[in-house]
């Protein structure tokens, strides 16, 4: 039988605000236990939450960017359960009102683009962290985790494949990073995904009984997870066996997926409206001024490319893959606007070079060695005629590695291309004379043997001479 | 000097007639006098009291005192209070010494009053007797062997006793009203927002409010003027400027309607209680009040409503107390589910641990529509009463509780019957809006009566004037329980 794979996601994106979603305490990463958790944090008899302005606003900005609807009144509840790093005892969260409701994100696969609908976004705050490790027989519990504000964000089941499954979250990994939300740093937790994943008859109507799979702090375990977990689901199903609804734990050191808890396990979480938060009201106003800050986003930017750059569709999408990019690409153009530098010959670079450089690395763009008003300076003298491309490559090398702008380094190096006709011509004359088979074979129709006299003349300047100089000249010499 | 009231208090500590730590030590005494008949307070400590009376005697030296500088106040054991022990009465915090201020213990510092001790409660609020605490009974002053009401029923009795001028209380569904009247003494429950529950440990949350506990109307007035205030640290906190509560004190009531709740004076309160409230409607009209009939056709469902939805709120703020952080731990366990198990049911009482049951029960999956989402959809509708009746009139009056101080026992074993007395006094708390009781006359066996009045939202200022001019015209809270003088 063929199987359809079905998969909705659940990101949370830590939100970067300085203070917590309802206390005042820091939400800096790595500090010494305990040291960041305040008297509501440690949830002490008496102490109130009070809602964080700043967070409010960051789900206003994502839910602006993903075209949703955003709540004018959102309502946080209460999500009971008994837990050490619950300090509370309950988590606040919202579960009817959320303040974002619907939208959608366009991912990039092999197959095409395709949009990912969004059921809804919703404020709330992190746990703590149980330590099991350093404590013999005991728990330690570590607050500075708790009261972190979350951006819970609800996928529908659109996605059918795990590949799929990581272009979405790689698009909403960098969609936060965009707009400026969460630092995603996926190390640090600050971006992490849970999936509901099932399988049913390819065709079938109704869907199959999904597994939540927990905590995928990469994108390369969300794909071994998922995968292991369709095959899983699927070996059951054929051997006539059925799928039990149930939260599974993904172990990346064996590589599968393991049950955490089923269904009949799962707590009676007792939702209700936190009496202690009045109803989260979001103005016109406010939508509006947020609004108005929003950056460019990937997808006005992808539609300017191709329609005023005259990109391709591929090249839109790759350059705007990160906001670091696609500024970096922009301010390459810019660069070499006085040499009038085209959006293609940008676009190549930024997307093979660069990228190739900084991927070894480990960077994104904005970090990227050779800053965009060099690159933009490069390319200057590829579209000037003063370096062919091939050379240009041993400029960027020479420039990444500190040798200074393209221009000193061309001077430097002498890689200035040979465009003098005089000083061509004579070289062009030496190695047609040395060539007298490669001319022979020319004369009788062999186009090959042309290209040899070339690399001949190419070798001889280093690489230096203007190919297109070169052709003619050769051409002219040959009487053809 | 235990009879004057605020104002004449704050005279003779500006004139130097008395000195702070004179009064607080005259308190003192009193307090420790009176602790083993009454059980007033779980927590007194002279050095740390003296040390804030010296305090206040220095700024009133400096000509920088205020209405309450150097004035003891007595505080529920429910606001916490830096250095103190803040114990909610309940195991649970027998071992917890808060480590900040309230917002309402913030106030009184900075107006310079001095912090008498912290008194005794129901555990966590919840209770009509102020027997459900971990620290045995608070008597009652007016009768050995009565309750003072509760769950501020330290607060009441050591007012009544005359062993604090003043007190604060909470009130949840009638904590402050429900024991002033018993111990005849006068309280208010403020507009809910008024007075920041912040470091006012949480019954509760949508319904719990602070408010004073004095000998007179004139006195809640200085009170409520240090108490109210916004708070940003409190999301429920409303934040309106500030007023004068002793403005309207004078007024002549003249025009003042009053409406009297046909359902409150059909059946259900005592002969002895109806007759002290009908007396007090004459003497209104006397000064000058007019009386109408009003309907509150939801008001029987204010009981039902309250014991599900208070539950619901607490059986979710307690969850805190779960042996972790701070608070009590039970000394024995096996592993983290029994730690959870044993510490709570050794830390909380047997009524805690009821409301905790009805509160996890109502808010389940399956009975959630069915009694919380119901009980809120009355409380609107019971606000809606309110709000009708008060097209009509000023003021509601009507009895505080059904009866006089019960006995001690009396009620323990049937929670129903307990939860009854709180018929009149819930429905303000649902509705969010200010009530107080004052005391009217005495009932059976010499025990106070209280007078319950409601006003719209904000009239905290006219109610006090109502009250005041009841009181220059009566005596009843001039009267002292025998043995105290």
């Amino acid at each position: 039988m063929e199987w359809e794979t079905v998969i909705g996601l659940e990101t949370h994106a830590q939100l970067s605000t300085r203070s917590k979603m309802f206390s005042g305490a820091a939400t800096a990463f790595g500090a010494a236990p305990n040291t960041q958790a305040s008297a509501v944090d440690i949830a002490l008899p008496g102490v109130l939450p009070v809602a964080n302005r700043g967070a409010v606003e960051r789900a206003i900005r994502f839910g602006l960017a993903v075209g949703a609807t955003i709540r004018r009144q959102s309502v946080f509840a209460r999500k009971n359960y008994f837990y050490p790093d619950l300090p509370k005892g309950y988590q606040i969260s919202q579960y009817e009102a959320p303040i974002v409701q619907g939208g959608s994100i366009t991912i990039l696969t092999a197959a095409g683009e395709r949009s990912i609908r969004l059921t809804r976004a919703h404020l709330e705050e992190d746990a703590g962290k149980s330590l099991h490790e350093d404590f013999h027989g005991m728990t330690g519990i570590d607050l500075n985790r708790a009261g972190t504000p979350l951006l819970e964000i609800v996928s529908e089941p659109d996605m059918r494949s795990a590949e799929e499954a990581v272009a979405y979250a790689r698009a909403l990994h960098s969609l936060v990073r965009w707009i400026d939300i969460c630092d995603g740093n996926m190390q640090e937790g600050s971006f992490r995904c849970d999936a509901n994943v099932s399988v049913r008859p390819q065709g079938a109507g109704r869907l199959g009984t999904r597994c939540e799979i927990k905590n995928l702090n990469s994108f390369r375990f969300l794909e071994r997870a998922i995968e292991f977990e369709v095959r899983r689901q699927i070996e059951i199903l054929e051997a006539g066996g059925v799928i039990v609804q149930e939260t599974r734990l993904y172990d990346p050191e064996r590589d599968e997926t393991r049950s955490m808890r089923t269904k009949e396990e799962a707590h009676d979480y007792r939702y209700f409206p936190d009496p202690d938060l009045l109803p989260l009201a979001v103005s016109d106003a406010w939508i509006e001024a947020v609004g108005a800050k929003l950056p460019e986003l990937p997808e006005a930017k992808r539609s300017r490319y191709q329609a005023e750059l005259k990109l391709s569709a591929y090249d839109s999408v790759t350059l705007t893959q990160t906001r670091e990019l696609a500024e970096y690409f922009e301010r390459t153009l810019l660069a070499g606007a006085g040499a009038a530098i085209s959006a293609k010959l940008a676009a190549n670079w930024v997307m093979g070079e660069l990228s190739a450089r900084l991927n070894e690395e480990g960077r994104d763009a904005s970090q990227a060695a050779v800053d965009p008003a060099r690159l933009g300076g490069l390319l200057a003298r590829i579209q000037d005629g003063t370096i062919s491309g091939k050379i240009a490559k041993e400029v960027f090398d020479a420039m990444w590695a500190g040798e200074g702008d393209a221009d000193a380094v061309i001077e430097k190096r002498g890689l200035k291309q040979i465009s003098d006709a005089g000083a061509l011509e004579a070289i062009v004359a030496a190695v047609v004379a040395a060539n007298p088979k490669s001319v022979e074979e020319f004369r009788a129709g062999k186009e090959k043997a042309f290209n040899a006299l070339v690399g001949q003349v190419m070798k001889a300047t280093q690489g230096k001479a203007n190919p297109a100089q070169v052709n003619e000249l050769l051409r002219k010499k040959l009487g053809g | 000097m235990i009879e004057a009231t605020l104002k004449e208090l704050a005279a003779a500590l500006t004139a130097r007639r008395i000195s702070s730590v004179e009064l607080t030590r005259l308190f003192l005494d009193r307090i420790a006098r009176a602790q083993a008949q009454l059980n007033a307070f779980i927590t007194v400590d002279p050095d740390r009291s003296l040390a804030q009376a010296r305090a206040a005697d220095a700024r009133v030296a400096r000509g920088e005192g205020g209405p309450l500088t150097g004035i003891p106040v007595a505080h529920k054991d429910i606001f916490c209070a830096a250095g103190w022990p803040t114990t909610c009465a309940s195991r649970m915090l027998a071992n917890f010494t808060a480590p900040y201020d309230a917002h309402v213990i913030e106030r009184f510092g900075a107006a310079g009053a001095v912090l008498l001790g912290k008194t005794n409660m129901d555990e966590f609020a919840m209770g009509s007797s102020s027997e459900n605490s971990a620290y045995g009974p608070v008597r009652n002053p007016w009768g050995a062997n009565a309750v003072p009401g509760g769950s501020s029923g330290g607060s009441a009795a050591a007012v009544a006793a005359r062993l604090a001028p003043c007190a604060t209380g909470t009130d949840t569904g009638g904590s402050i009203r429900q024991p002033a009247a018993l111990c005849g003494v006068s309280g208010i429950k403020p507009t809910y927002g008024l007075v920041s529950r912040y470091g006012m440990i949480a019954f509760a949350s949508s319904l719990d409010q602070g408010g004073p506990i004095a000998r007179s109307a004139e006195d809640l007035a200085l009170l409520l003027n240090v108490m109210a205030g916004f708070d940003p640290r409190d999301s429920t906190s409303l934040d309106r400027p500030g007023e004068d509560y002793a403005r309207d004190l004078e007024r002549p009531l003249a025009g003042l309607r009053i409406g009297l709740p046909e359902e409150y004076f059909a059946e259900g309160m005592d002969e002895d209680v109806r007759a002290a409230v009908e007396g007090a409607v004459a003497e209104f009209r006397r000064l000058g009040a007019t009386t109408l009939e009003v309907a509150l056709p939801n008001s029987g469902l204010s009981v039902p409503a309250y014991y599900v939805i208070a539950p619901a709120e607490a059986s979710s703020n307690l969850s805190r107390y779960d042996g972790v952080r701070y608070g009590y731990r039970a000394p024995e366990y096996d592993d983290l589910r029994d730690m959870y198990c044993k510490t709570r049911a050794q830390g909380f009482g047997a009524e805690v641990k009821r409301r905790i049951l009805v509160g996890t029960y109502v808010l389940s999956h399956g009975y959630y529509d069915a009694y919380y989402l119901q009980a809120q959809r009355v409380r609107r509708l019971i606000a809606q009463d309110f709000v009708t009746a008060f097209e009509r009139c000023d003021v509601i009056l009507g009895p505080t509780s059904p009866t006089v101080a019960f006995r001690i026992g009396e009620k323990v074993a049937d929670p129903v019957k307990m939860y009854l007395n709180d018929i009149y006094t819930v429905a303000p708390n649902l509705a969010g809006l200010p009530a107080m009781s004052i005391p009217c006359g005495f009932g059976a066996g010499g025990l106070p009566v209280g007078l319950h009045l409601v006003g719209s939202y904000f009239a905290e200022a006219r109610m006090l004037n109502v009250a005041h001019q009841y009181q220059r015209a009566t005596d009843w809270h001039r009267r002292l329980p025998a043995g105290f003088a």
